[in-house]
């Protein structure tokens, strides 16, 4: 938001009732409360969560931008902090959070891991980045970044609520149900995304080799 | 530095025709015939005193069509350590007798390697999958498994950057991504399998009600692997009878980063980044272990200098290691968040000096093979002197005021049973843990390293091994380590930082080695061994959380929901470092 006040600079108003009157539009009205409280899910995966709970404390206060607010149950929660490496033994349950997190809501990949599979990428159990599942809105460089940078991936995020509008969000959109929804993978003699079967089976038949 | 002096006991006269002395260039102890394993071992346990096994681990040596179980057993009451061994041969299936009867801190370890090896323990009673799902294509640790993004066998990969071009792994891949699956695999008609081991081993190790009294329905709660006091990603199957459980499995692997395998393909310096990311809270005490394992392999001395700033910086790790514990542990007993913002306060003071002498906060990539990076600046030494006589003392004084008498804390903790001391070591559990107990087993006393036997300090014993006594004795530990410091800071000597040169690539002679600190946590091994080449052959590390948690079905069961979660934040575990 480019001016903290929530009443629009174009209106003009009295200068004693200022404090008690606000001319705005619904939308920023709407996403000045949204961006205020972002509720991140309690929910920490390597490295960088020991980050995420140092911007918490006193010294970094993430509390300043009303995040301060972890929700240990999906059901409560806005944001998705995926603060580390994402395994494939582990995705399925995020997977599982991320589809009863309630609309609207947000995926922020903190780190280098959760961006991209960061130094562990050529793992056998890595996911190259939560982005191969879930929708992404910010991504967080650094190994694990600093808190600052945690703060300033927030501030982004902050930004992207505040360009978003009622009338174009899904989330209020009866034709698009669900259009969120990512189907569960499976953990079978590797990691099975639903939604390739077709893809992977064609090249299993195609595989040179035993 | 002390190295283990196998040949102090002669197991080849005790046991001829049954033990050969290990002969290869670079290696000690003794190899052990496979059928008479469970015997000498018994011999080294009961005879020899040899009571703590701290590390299994296995080996592959393809090229001789061959399988090595490692095993290191050390005495509590400290000294060098014995190293055997035992060989299978490479035909499916292998096979190799379970200690799990002698030691039961095996159990872990050897389904560790039935899961990355595919090594099967006879007479293991619970032998699954421990850091990979069950159902998982392969063994991943063998030499010729190749992972998904194989490139090379080693590092640098020449074919990161063709013609200075970046080239995505995805597109090397058939599956366009890191996924492998086995030839006419159909997804559609898979079908998933759904735990049912974990499950059967949870009935049959539960506690059974033999009083005859009500017969009552048992439930089973999965506990994580996304739950705020699992302490990261443990996930817990614990079954209940009313509030009391009455049995408990532990499912890990929800980190598991393949720290080995990947240890494997990076060249000796590439690891010691990759070894900040094990133990989080303690890159400091991680880089440590390490850097001792390849010193002792390549027999370097280190420049004395560079000893002192690697003591003080792997106190002042482990100083604000206790510190968030006492933090996350009062978390877990519902004091939310007031005592950790305490202890986060001061661990942000000792961070800035990490980030002062090493250039970041965490993940500080600070030791070298023979010293360290970079000197320590004189303002960061003032610093230190700063928090380590004024500050940090006074703050754990005022932790421990405000905490220990407090009647909800001593209500929780006091006569809570953890573990007696001959329970501890049969499950190896090392570290504060055992301390506790009563058994004083300190690395730093017991196989000194580095140049911890010039400090005066007392090994941090508490005798109840109740909860309470867990809790005290990182306190304790904490004033030891600020005596160490305090010392270090006066005795610290001007000159060089590293005995060796700078080098991108260095020479490590074939052989193998066993380096061992006192993490913060316990005992923290790294099992090296090299054939030359830059790369190691084989790159294991001995975690101390992976192997302290081996105790926690024996220390929950038959103890109230409610007091598991102090329990398992009593053994201090740190995800990274347990699944790797």
């Amino acid at each position: 938001m480019e001016n903290e006040k929530l009443s629009l600079p174009t209106y003009s108003i009295p200068e004693d009732i200022q404090n008690v009157v606000a001319v705005t539009t619904l939308d920023r009205l709407y996403n000045w409360g949204r961006r205020s409280s972002v509720w991140p899910l309690m929910f920490g995966l390597a490295c960088c969560a020991i980050e995420m709970i140092a911007a918490q404390t006193a010294r970094y206060d993430m509390a300043r931008f009303g995040m301060e607010v972890m929700r240990p149950t999906p059901r409560q929660a806005d944001m998705m902090l995926v603060s580390g490496t994402v395994t494939k033994k582990m995705l399925p349950s995020i997977i599982r959070l991320y589809n009863q997190m309630p609309e609207p809501k947000y995926v922020v990949a903190m780190g280098a891991c959760a961006s991209s599979g960061g130094p562990f990428k050529e793992g056998y159990n890595v996911v190259a980045g939560i982005d191969k599942f879930l929708p992404v809105d910010v991504y967080i460089p650094g190994c694990p970044p600093t808190p600052q940078a945690l703060i300033a991936g927030m501030i982004k995020l902050q930004e992207k609520i505040d360009k978003q509008s009622i009338k174009s969000a899904t989330w209020y959109n009866k034709e698009k149900k669900d259009g969120n929804y990512v189907p569960m993978p499976i953990l079978g003699p590797d990691l099975i995304d639903v939604r390739r079967n077709a893809e992977i089976k064609q090249v299993a038949a195609t595989k040179e080799g035993a | 530095m002390a190295t283990p002096l196998t040949m102090t006991v002669d197991l080849v006269a005790r046991f001829p025709g049954k033990v050969t002395a290990d002969r290869r260039p670079g290696y000690t102890g003794f190899s052990v015939n496979n059928e008479n394993l469970v015997e000498v071992a018994t011999a080294i346990r009961d005879e020899f005193g040899y009571d703590l096994l701290t590390a299994v681990t296995a080996v592959d040596y393809i090229a001789e069509n061959k399988m090595e179980v490692v095993y290191h057993a050390y005495k509590t009451t400290g000294g060098a350590g014995l190293v055997f061994k035992v060989q299978a041969e490479r035909v499916d299936p292998i096979e190799v007798p379970s200690l799990i009867n002698l030691w039961a801190g095996v159990d872990f370890q050897e389904r560790e390697a039935w899961d990355l090896y595919g090594i099967k323990f006879t007479g293991h009673p619970d032998l699954r999958r421990i850091l990979m799902w069950e159902g998982y294509d392969g063994h991943p640790l063998r030499k010729d498994w190749k992972e998904p993004f194989f490139e090379e066998e080693a590092k640098p990969f020449k074919s990161r950057w063709p013609d200075g071009k970046f080239a995505f792994a995805e597109n090397k891949n058939p599956f366009r991504d890191n996924l492998n699956f086995p030839k006419d695999f159909d997804p559609e008609n898979f079908v998933v399998e759904k735990e049912e081991d974990l499950y059967l081993s949870l009935e049959r190790d539960s506690l059974k009600d033999t009083a005859g009294n009500m017969k009552t329905d048992h439930i089973v709660v999965n506990m994580g692997p996304h739950h705020p006091s699992t302490h990261g990603v443990l996930r817990v199957a614990v079954q209940l009878d009313g509030e009391t459980i009455i049995g408990l499995k532990p499912v890990m692997g929800y980190l598991h980063r393949n720290h080995d395998k990947i240890g494997e393909r990076n060249t000796y310096l590439q690891i010691i980044p990759y070894t900040d990311r094990l133990d989080y809270f303690n890159s400091m005490s991680n880089n440590f272990g390490y850097v001792i394992a390849v010193e002792k392999l390549m027999k370097i001395q280190v420049a004395e200098r560079a000893e002192y700033i690697r003591v003080i910086m792997a106190e002042l790790s482990r100083i604000q290691n206790h510190l968030i514990f006492i933090g996350m542990l009062m978390n877990d007993l519902g004091a939310m968040y007031t005592p950790s913002l305490y202890a986060f306060e001061e661990r942000e003071l000792i961070l800035d000096i990490f980030e002062a002498v090493s250039g970041a906060r965490m993940m500080c990539n600070y030791f070298r093979f023979g010293g360290v990076v970079r000197d320590v600046p004189e303002f960061a030494l003032k610093k230190i002197q700063d928090l380590v006589s004024d500050r940090l003392p006074a703050k754990t004084d005022e932790m421990e005021r405000f905490l220990n008498e407090n009647e909800i804390l001593m209500a929780r903790l006091k006569g809570i049973h953890v573990l007696n001391a001959e329970e501890a070591i049969n499950y190896s559990v090392t570290g504060p843990v055992l301390r506790a107990t009563g058994v004083p087993y300190d690395l730093r006393r017991a196989d000194p390293y580095s140049v911890y036997d010039r400090f005066d300090f007392d090994v941090a014993v508490r005798h109840n091994g109740d909860m309470m006594d867990n809790y005290l004795i990182r306190f304790d530990e904490i004033r030891q380590s600020l005596r160490i410091l305090e010392q270090a800071l006066k005795q610290i000597p001007q000159g060089p930082i590293n005995s060796q040169k700078p080098a991108y690539q260095v020479r490590v002679p074939a052989g193998e080695a066993y380096g061992r600190i006192e993490s913060p946590k316990g005992e923290l091994g790294y099992y090296l061994i090299s054939n030359g080449k830059p790369n190691p052959y084989r790159y294991h590390v001995r975690p101390a959380s992976f192997v302290n948690l081996q105790c926690v079905e024996k220390m929950c069961i038959g103890t109230k929901i409610a007091d598991f979660v102090a329990l398992v934040a009593m053994l201090d575990i740190v995800m990274g470092e347990l699944d790797r």
